[in-house]
């Protein structure tokens, strides 16, 4: 039993997170492979479409891996970088996509059913009518109550 | 006032299963190319076993450009709406992504070539620049080398004849 345990601790340690970065893809500045890591991860796989490329094995995720690196090397910033597959692919190819005109609906949405929700429970609650559980018993209950018990 | 919010909810969850419904019936894969209407991005592939295909060169006629590979299991099917797009006299260029130059080549001697002239994308940067997700995909370029439009998937010879036929025409019409 100890045996199995200790083999099942010794496979979650080994279990790494698994990425679709390749060795051979990876910058050699840990700096410059780490933002490229993190652009990766904004950046949608299009083929595969809800993972990242950072995620995807997809030979294309991969080609779209070496490009961000090598606009890196180039010296490019993150945020051109990112224009520059937007460029190509459309604000699609963002995991997030940027508050603009047609983008509002999507992001102002949940803000506006809230603000909607609340205005209705609002009017509910002061539409509700007084309820009389509070009056005191008429005579006529009363005496009902009395012949009952 | 007692009515109307009774019905508001029902009408909001009506309007919103309509517009989800709306949704189902479109192709998530079908992207909007970037490209409509902006110059065909810069390449100059290596010929298979002819000349470098230039876009510098899609001038002067409207051309159709197919993205393509021997790998590719849609290609077939779209190979002879491409064979007839050439017989009847409109040039089809291609470029083979990221395939190898004798799986080209054997699919070609297997298939038929309608391509006036082919590169070869091995890197498969131009197909990145092309903002290709998937082959087959083809643009139609115009006479001044705008992308005019763009196909995902195989063209259907219903395509061809209803929607990039007459398309080409009204560019081969333009100034």
């Amino acid at each position: 039993m100890r045996r199995l345990l200790l083999a099942l601790a010794l496979a979650l340690a080994l279990a790494a997170p698994a990425t679709a970065v390749m060795p051979d893809e990876m910058l050699a500045d840990p700096a410059q492979e780490q933002r490229a890591r993190s652009i990766s991860k904004d950046l949608r796989c299009v083929v595969c479409q809800n993972q990242s490329i950072d995620d995807s094995d997809a030979p294309l995720a991969r080609d779209l891996r070496l490009l961000v690196r090598e606009q890196i090397t180039l010296g490019k910033t993150d945020a051109e970088v990112r224009d520059y597959v937007v460029a190509r692919y459309g604000n699609f190819v963002l995991l997030k996509p940027p508050v603009e005109g047609d983008t509002l609906l999507l992001w102002a949405g949940p803000f506006a059913v809230l603000i909607l929700g609340g205005i209705g429970v609002a009017v509910w609650q002061r539409r509700k009518p007084v309820t009389a559980a509070d009056a005191p018993l008429s005579d006529a209950e009363r005496a009902e109550l009395d012949r009952l018990s | 006032m007692q009515r109307l919010l009774f019905i508001a909810p029902i009408i909001a969850f009506v309007g919103l299963a309509g517009f989800l419904g709306y949704g189902l019936t479109q192709d998530p894969k079908q992207l909007p190319s970037q490209l409509i209407d902006r110059p065909l991005p810069e390449f100059a592939l290596p010929g298979i076993d002819g000349p470098v295909l230039a876009s510098a060169s899609f001038r002067g006629e409207p051309r159709l450009l197919n993205v393509w590979a021997s790998w590719c299991a849609a290609c077939p099917q779209e190979h002879p709406v491409l064979e007839r797009i050439a017989a009847e006299g409109f040039p089809v260029y291609g470029i083979a992504w990221k395939d190898k130059p004798d799986d080209s080549r054997a699919f070609l001697a297997r298939f038929g070539n309608p391509y006036a002239g082919l590169g070869m994308d091995q890197a498969g940067r131009t197909a990145i620049d092309l903002g290709v997700t998937g082959a087959p995909e083809s643009f139609v370029v115009d006479k001044r080398g705008r992308v005019r439009f763009k196909i995902v998937g195989p063209i259907s010879p219903e395509q061809w004849e209803g929607e990039i036929k007459p398309l080409m025409q009204k560019l081969r019409a333009e100034a």
